[in-house]
């Protein structure tokens, strides 16, 4: 029978990016005892993905260093699958993990918004930073055909990088107006950081076809994606391809906070000035508390790190970082709202649970997100309603709850190790 | 230059750059990852160990997710599921 290894820390940080690094990293600065968990085979979450101390950029080097040179455990692949009040249990490849902690910093990243569309479940049809998570991972795109699709600044960052890789970017579909689009370019003239980034983005960019008001209404192909069909101005267009990368948003990943009971917003984890959730001891820090890039993670991370090891949090630079990049967080709400064509992209058998083959047909009958659950297997499968849900949620309206244990697809032998673990604390007279 | 590295892909042997994920190299050699309930051949979605549709199996472990894998060498890779 499998056992549970068990550890304790001061602090436990959830998520290996550039949030959970600064948060881990500043902890164990301030001579707590710190765990990282984390879900990939390699740090640095998405964005810094296949990025280690030896990167070109002085500021990933510098924060991988600095990590390496701390005493924080790391510990992964680990996918946490339970987790209460002081403890959590998490799945490695060799052994299941039950690990105390005082403070716990939940740094869970971003995922993508997919919005189902004919034939988009053919193969070779990828999320946006799915793409660009493939193209880190060592996918090769030189001499490939790529479109790009969706909305938001994340296609042109996808973009860039299918460009410095070799790859033949065929255009950019952007659904947002041409109106839309110029004012949040404007507005970028007031976020210096952003400004500067999205004018080199747009430098490499340039002689790149990015057409507004434009979205995939079908992915054509047999075996595999061979064309995509776009809605272009009123127009429709089939382009050939042998990639086409969607990408509607990113929507946070604030499972675990909601499973331990903290008060979410508007779809963010909602925090305090030094960013502790509404359970005690519980922080959030980078895209769940706001979806807001790089910079804020970094910022938010040491803020959450510093809160967690009960220094106070004094820097004011911090903070003001913190409320302009809120700023920028409405702007490019407002700029890249999701337009009312986009919920009649998927027709009556497209599928819009991937895991359960459930169609669109199937779902529309219902009211909610339980009863369509329960009636079709939509959000039963591997991947827990995190495709389908963001999707039926702008399709529906539909609101996902039920978060049940365990979170993730985990083996029997770790479930058994809760069970044992629990078992022996009933003998033992009740819990630590 | 990256090494190389020499794998099984559903029983072919196949070679890839070190560092290469499970996902990409059945990605990059055109197989499928998966067949889904309706029988219909799935490959990555996501990238990031969300969405599992590149789940296979690797050296007889199922279930295991091909984007969050680094290949190996010698891995035996199977896309059974």
């Amino acid at each position: 029978m499998s056992e549970a290894i068990q550890e304790r820390y001061d602090v436990v940080v959830v998520g290996g990016g550039p949030a959970g690094i600064a948060a881990a990293t500043v902890a164990a600065r301030n001579g707590a005892s710190v765990a990282l968990l984390d879900d990939n085979p390699g740090l640095g979450g998405q964005i810094w993905r296949g990025e280690s101390r030896t990167s070109t950029s002085a500021i990933v080097a510098r924060w991988f260093e600095e990590f390496e040179r701390s005493k924080v455990k790391w510990i992964h692949p680990a996918q946490v699958f339970h987790v209460e009040n002081g403890r959590l249990m998490a799945e490695s490849p060799e052994a299941t993990h039950e690990i105390f902690f005082d403070k716990l910093i939940l740094a869970t990243g971003a995922r993508e918004r997919f919005l189902p569309f004919p034939g988009w479940t053919l193969p070779n049809v990828l999320g946006a930073g799915g793409l660009q998570a493939l193209i880190k991972s060592g996918l090769a795109v030189a001499g490939k055909r790529i479109v790009i699709a969706g909305t938001g600044p994340l296609l042109l960052a996808v973009a860039a990088c299918v460009q410095e890789h070799g790859g033949e970017i065929i255009g950019i579909a952007e659904q947002t107006t041409q109106t839309r689009f110029a004012k949040f370019g404007m507005s970028m003239l007031f976020a210096p950081g952003k400004f500067r980034e999205t004018v080199k983005l747009g430098w490499k960019l340039k002689g790149i076809a990015h057409w507004r008001n434009c979205w995939p209404v079908a992915a054509l192909g047999n075996e595999r994606l061979e064309a995509v069909r776009l809605s272009h101005g009123g127009k429709i267009k089939e382009l050939a391809c042998d990639y086409l990368a969607c990408g509607f948003h990113l929507i946070p990943n604030t499972e675990l906070a909601e499973y331990l009971g903290c008060k979410i917003q508007d779809g963010f984890v909602v925090v305090d000035d030094e960013l502790q959730t509404s359970v005690h001891g519980v922080y959030a820090a980078g895209e769940p508390t706001g979806i807001g890039g790089l910079e804020l993670a970094l910022i938010e991370g040491q803020i959450a790190g510093q809160a967690a090891t009960g220094k106070t949090v004094e820097n004011k630079k911090l903070f003001e970082a913190r409320a302009a990049s809120r700023v920028a967080v409405r702007v490019m709400k407002q700029a890249f709202a999701l337009r009312s064509e986009l919920l009649t992209l998927a027709d009556a058998d497209t599928l819009v649970c991937r895991c359960e083959d459930v169609s669109f047909a199937r779902l529309r009958e219902h009211k909610s997100w339980r009863e369509a659950k329960l009636q079709t297997r939509c959000g039963m499968g591997p991947c827990q309603g995190k495709v389908c849900g963001p999707a039926t949620e702008f399709l529906f309206g539909w609101k996902t709850d039920s978060l049940r244990p365990p979170l993730f697809p985990v083996r029997c032998a770790s479930l058994a190790a809760i069970s044992a673990i629990t078992d022996s604390r009933e003998l033992n007279g009740g819990t630590q | 230059m990256p090494e190389h590295i020499v794998i099984r892909l559903n029983g072919k042997q196949v070679t890839v750059p070190e560092g290469t994920s499970v996902a990409v190299s059945l990605l990059s050699a055109g197989e499928a990852c998966r067949t889904s309930v309706m029988g219909e051949a799935r490959g990555p979605l996501c990238g990031m160990g969300i969405c599992f549709e590149c789940r296979v199996t690797i050296d007889g472990k199922r279930h295991i997710r091909g984007c969050q894998v680094q290949c190996e060498a010698g891995m035996d890779i199977s896309s059974d599921e």
